[in-house]
């Protein structure tokens, strides 16, 4: 797809469309005249989100409920999004778990969880989609990650490395897929104000949902590599980053 | 803190049943006053209540952005349910301008939608940052009152939903008595989930507007009166002015253009009032000065212009957070109705006391409203002369003078707006609202807020 496409004609494949940020950004896809394939796991959730963006002017909206983490399903799914789309220019993965770090720090299961939802069902979609993309020599791929993949932080730092592990490997996979034609974006939002974040200390200061929509759909457009959304993340994460691990340790982050 | 809002807030807490202190957030109302702590539970889906408070055995309050001014939208070591995230639309028909969406839904995100598609609010208050439900619970009055009454009499229907589960489907046909009491009914009948709301259409985002100079109330009624096929009339009036320059003022009315033009989304506010104004910031002297120069900022007797809706009707939105303006202490508003028998008598005798008081009121606003019954129980508006004060609040002063002023309205047969009210007495509300006990009957009863304790008594049942 060139970058002035008629965006009316855009086929949008939606992972995790129930969370707070694809939400947002569906609505402004939605009032260009898209088409958006949604899936997410709570039924009633998700017909409230397709009927909103159907009343914003979507040119068709279907969907599936599926859980993700049943990555034996993301075959069958995927084609059939495909299908019911007939094609696919864009797929936007969006679900995962915040989790909680603290009984994380007591049980595997609950860190292998958070794993295996923020890191392992994206693999087993990106592969597909990746696969897909290039055999067409065409798509974008994008991905919501977190700055809290840029460093590892006692506060959420399983949470933080399944979001490492992600941003690597699409940054990998972007290295093996741009000559193919296919775009990878990784979108990496500081924290937001949506139902994931409800409740935290200095949630009114998050960014609006909003606002993060509208970059990320501007990175779509301009078929940007990674995005950093408020942008001021980006030094901040930069200094974050390359504070030497003594002094970081020592650190109540 | 000033002896007078001490007394008065401990007999606040005096009223409370709860003993437990869950809340760690504050929420605000947008006058800032009074500040009190309640837990923060966000509803984000339409199932989420009351799914979401079972389990708690306190008091809830749904609140939408906050924009009330006083204590209706608080509820002191309570838990207050914000709606702002339950926002979608739901269906819109191009044909008859019916939008059904989520209570949670600002009039900012429907003026986004609607306006490219044509489509304009019936009714809208000062700001376009209050939600569909809130703007049925205070039963807004706008600009038009006159001619297309409150914003209730545009809702044809809604869904409310009851702690204990039960879905009412309200309109005037349906559960008519949940819909009149819902309507003004101050957010405590239980929580709106959806509602349907009628648009108009327009052809241009523009305003035919026009203002014009008036001195003393004569004027100003001679205006109402020759302005009465116009949709939309306020008047902006310097209340610290006395002598020959009493109750001056500018008479603003407007049209929607009917000339067809571009249809576009709005910009992003970007104006943000960035900190708390000093307390000496707003006296007597600088806010007469600025009236003054609000005053004579319209050259001349008369102005015409084409203007776009935006700064018609929202001109301090473009500044977010404007309240910061009125320093730490916070505002209050005041504003009455007095019926049309004492309507004059009623506004002159208040604006003198006003001016006496020397307490400085930035926007004084009066209006007409017109005789289009609303259908809500406790609606606030009637026929009559309305005036809307701003205060910032002063030690040991604001609060007497309040008194005074509430008093005043009760002996000219007029009444106070709830949604604007943080100082009138349980007294003067139950002579101003008799429909109150009604009200009382219809309350969900894990439903209560500040406001409500404070002036009826009443606790939840819990």
């Amino acid at each position: 797809m060139s970058s002035n496409a008629n965006h009316s004609s855009r086929k949008i494949l939606v992972l995790g469309a129930t969370s707070g940020i694809a939400e947002a950004t569906c609505r402004i896809w939605a009032s260009q005249g898209a088409s958006l394939f949604l899936v997410a796991r709570n039924a009633e959730k998700l017909a409230a989100v397709a009927t909103d963006l159907r009343t914003r002017g979507a040119s068709f909206v279907d969907t599936a409920v599926a859980d993700l983490d049943d990555t034996e399903q993301h075959p069958a799914l995927l084609a059939h999004a495909v299908n019911a789309l007939t094609g696919l220019d864009v797929a936007y993965l969006a679900h995962g778990v915040l989790g909680d770090q603290t009984q994380a720090e007591q049980d595997f299961n609950t860190a292998a969880h958070i794993l295996h939802t923020n890191l392992m069902a994206p693999v087993s979609l990106l592969t597909w989609l990746a696969n897909f993309f290039v055999q067409r020599r065409a798509g974008t791929i994008a991905v919501l990650s977190s700055v809290a993949g840029d460093r590892g932080r006692k506060s959420n730092y399983v949470y933080g490395s399944s979001k490492a592990g992600l941003s690597a490997f699409l940054a990998g996979l972007r290295n093996r897929v741009d000559r193919e034609g296919v775009t990878v974006l990784t979108i990496k939002p500081g924290p937001t104000k949506t139902a994931m974040t409800a409740g935290m200390k200095g949630a009114e200061k998050f960014a609006d949902v909003d606002k993060v929509a509208a970059s990320i759909v501007k990175a779509v457009d301009g078929r940007a590599d990674s995005l950093y959304v408020p942008f001021q993340w980006q030094p901040i994460m930069f200094v974050i980053r390359h504070i030497p691990e003594r002094v970081f340790k020592k650190l109540n982050l | 803190m000033p002896e007078i809002e001490t007394q008065q807030r401990l007999t606040y807490k005096q009223g409370s049943a709860r003993k437990s202190a869950p809340g760690e957030a504050s929420f605000e109302s947008w006058g800032r006053y009074p500040s009190y702590k309640a837990n923060i539970i966000p509803l984000h889906w339409q199932s989420d209540f009351p799914a979401a408070v079972r389990g708690i055995h306190d008091a809830v309050l749904p609140v939408g952005l906050g924009r009330s001014y006083g204590d209706v939208c608080l509820l002191d070591q309570g838990n207050l349910l914000p709606t702002p995230a339950m926002n979608r639309l739901i269906s819109f028909d191009p044909e008859t301008g019916l939008l059904t969406a989520e209570a949670g839904i600002s009039l900012a995100q429907i003026l986004d939608f609607s306006v490219p598609r044509g489509f304009f609010l019936p009714v809208t208050p000062g700001t376009k940052y209050v939600t569909l439900g809130g703007a049925i619970a205070n039963d807004i009055h706008g600009k038009n009152h006159h001619v297309a009454g409150t914003f209730g009499r545009h809702v044809t229907e809604f869904e409310l939903v009851r702690s204990d589960g039960t879905v009412l489907r309200c309109s005037p046909n349906e559960n008519p008595e949940f819909y009149a009491m819902t309507i003004g009914g101050l957010g405590l009948t239980g929580l709106i989930r959806w509602a349907t709301l009628r648009l108009k259409p327009i052809v241009s985002r523009k305003i035919d507007y026009e203002g014009i100079q008036f001195h003393g109330i004569d004027e100003f009624l001679y205006l109402t009166e020759a302005s009465k096929e116009i949709e939309y009339t306020v008047s902006w009036v310097d209340c610290t002015s006395t002598g020959k320059n009493f109750c001056r003022g500018i008479f603003m009315q407007g049209d929607h253009s009917t000339r067809r033009d571009e249809l576009k989304p709005s910009p992003e506010p970007k104006l943000v009032f960035p900190f708390n104004a000093p307390g000496f910031a707003l006296n007597h002297v600088s806010v007469s000065a600025f009236n003054t120069l609000f005053f004579h900022k319209q050259m001349g007797k008369r102005q015409v212009a084409l203007q776009d809706y935006e700064p018609f009707f929202y001109p301090l939105d473009k500044v977010l957070h404007w309240n910061r303006m009125y320093g730490k202490s916070g505002l209050l508003q005041f504003q009455y109705v007095i019926p049309w028998n004492n309507a004059r008598e009623g506004t002159v005798a208040i604006l003198k006391e006003v001016a006496k008081s020397g307490l400085a009121s930035f926007l004084a606003v009066l209006k007409a409203f017109g005789d289009v019954p609303s259908p809500g129980v406790m609606s606030f508006p009637r026929p009559g002369i309305t005036l809307a004060l701003d205060f910032p609040i002063k030690p040991g002063k604001s609060f007497p003078l309040f008194e005074r002023l509430a008093d005043m309205t009760l002996e000219f047969g007029g009444r106070l707006y709830p949604a604007k009210d943080a100082a009138m007495t349980a007294a003067q509300f139950q002579a101003f609202y008799p429909e109150w006990r009604q009200l009382a009957r219809f309350r969900d009863p894990l439903i209560t807020s500040s406001f409500w304790e404070r002036v009826t008594g009443e606790q939840p049942n819990l």
